[in-house]
């Protein structure tokens, strides 16, 4: 039997309390970036535009988290020395 | 079958609720403006984390991405219904790392309005740590143009310190391309269909930006994330000035506008290019300033294009391209440039 709960009891409205990094959206991608790392000039702005913050910079080099990363192409076409190439995902 | 039950919500006393802010809690100290991107990527996150479920190649999270790197401390996000909260905070996740929350569709503004008076009023009664709280709100245009914009007028009458980031992508995108009012003549949508009897939507796009100047509020400007350090300088300016702030920012969207997931940003450089979509910032001290690649364009006007240039890689303004409709395209270009020379008029620092 519900009761009538106070303004005070009643919860403060939804709380997403979980981290969406749970949820991998990786397995959406058609098209796979790939960084030739010989042409690559760490400019970053690969990692400036990244729209699922998937381009990673560890200090020394820029690589790409796949787990994350949507396959839109973004990094491929603004990158200004093309060292970026999307390659069709096969297989698994 | 397992039935799954809700996890409970992991915060344990003396433990920060989650794992990952964008501040950590109790930072105190001012971030400076950062431009060299890989100082940036060393010394700030982004405020929306891996994870989201917006489209693949959508501009939205590079509009909050690049926003958030000029947030100078704690900050509160107020989100109005669209495409960004939908799809950033699915019940149980969330992809923000900063304290966030969504009202209503029409009440963006609203919320912020009541945040900022709470933390003036922790702050009067001394219970506040911090010596700021800025509250940014970040609406569709869905949000602002239509169903929102008594709210953001109200906000900007009643003088409250929010900065509005208004993410303008042009029609209802989160419901399936309807028209809006900022959705410009001739696309094509879905409740604005081409055919024999329609060219598309009939009326011209709102110039909410030049609304909000009609309110001589402290600071409106316009942006793209194309053009990154112009967006971060006006975010920052936003926050800095004291009372509201508007930022309107182009944010192309590849399921309504029909292009290729790849070139949004590119997309976004064509639109300042071809003076659809001038970059600008207005203060009660300067009048209207162009900025960054709109600047370059007012001193040598040789660099303008047509605006064919914008909508030849679009699949909703595909049928302006067709012979027999060169005189819609005529008068859009008309329309483009009678904008662009009223704004020449008024800039105080375009060449006379």
């Amino acid at each position: 039997m519900a009761t009538l709960r106070s303004w005070r009891e009643i919860p403060h409205g939804g709380v997403a309390f979980r981290l969406s990094t749970d949820v991998k959206t990786g397995d959406w991608r058609a098209l796979r970036p790939v960084i030739d790392q010989s042409k690559c000039t760490k400019c970053m702005i690969c990692w400036l535009f990244c729209p699922d913050m998937s381009i990673i910079w560890d200090g020394e080099k820029v690589f790409v988290n796949y787990d994350y990363c949507k396959g839109c192409g973004i990094c491929a076409h603004e990158c200004p020395v093309k060292a970026i190439t999307m390659v069709p995902e096969v297989g698994e | 079958m397992v039935v799954k039950t809700i996890p409970e919500i992991p915060v344990k006393k003396g433990e920060p609720p989650y794992k990952l802010w964008m501040f950590e809690p109790g930072e105190k100290k001012e971030f400076p403006l950062v431009f060299n991107l890989r100082q940036l990527a060393e010394q700030r996150r982004p405020a929306l984390i891996p994870g989201h479920r917006l489209c693949a190649g959508c501009a939205a999270p590079i509009v909050v991405k690049l926003a958030s790197f000029a947030f100078r401390g704690p900050t509160v996000v107020v989100n109005a219904t669209g495409c960004l909260e939908v799809s950033t905070t699915i019940y149980p996740y969330t992809s923000w790392a900063v304290p966030w929350i969504h009202n209503a569709f029409e009440n963006a503004a609203a919320t912020g309005s009541g945040i900022e008076a709470a933390i003036k009023a922790l702050k009067k009664t001394g219970r506040l740590k911090y010596e700021h709280v800025d509250v940014v709100v970040f609406a569709g245009d869905g949000g602002t143009y239509d169903i929102g914009i008594q709210a953001l007028s109200g906000m900007a009458e009643r003088g409250h310190d929010v900065l509005y980031i208004l993410y303008d992508n042009e029609a209802y995108m989160n419901t399936g391309i309807q028209r809006s009012g900022g959705t410009p003549k001739f696309a094509w949508t879905t409740t604005s269909p081409v055919g024999s009897v329609l060219p598309g939507k009939g009326e011209h796009k709102k110039p909410i930006a030049d609304i909000m100047v009609a309110h001589r509020i402290p600071y409106v400007a316009t942006a793209t994330p194309a053009h990154w350090m112009d967006l971060i300088k006006k975010v920052r300016k936003g926050i800095e000035v004291n009372g509201p702030a508007f930022i309107h920012a182009l944010s192309s969207c590849n399921r309504g506008w029909r292009h290729e997931e790849g070139i949004s940003i590119e997309i976004l450089r064509r639109a300042v290019d071809t003076c659809y979509f001038p970059l600008w910032e207005w203060t009660p001290e300067t009048g209207y300033l162009l900025t960054d690649r709109s600047l370059v364009i007012a001193r040598n006007p040789s660099l303008k294009q047509p605006i064919d240039k914008f909508l030849e890689v679009q699949g909703r303004f595909r049928h302006l391209l067709r012979p027999e409709n060169k005189e819609l395209l005529k008068q859009l270009q008309d329309y483009v440039d009678a904008v662009w020379e009223d704004l020449l008029k008024r800039a105080s620092n375009a060449p006379r």
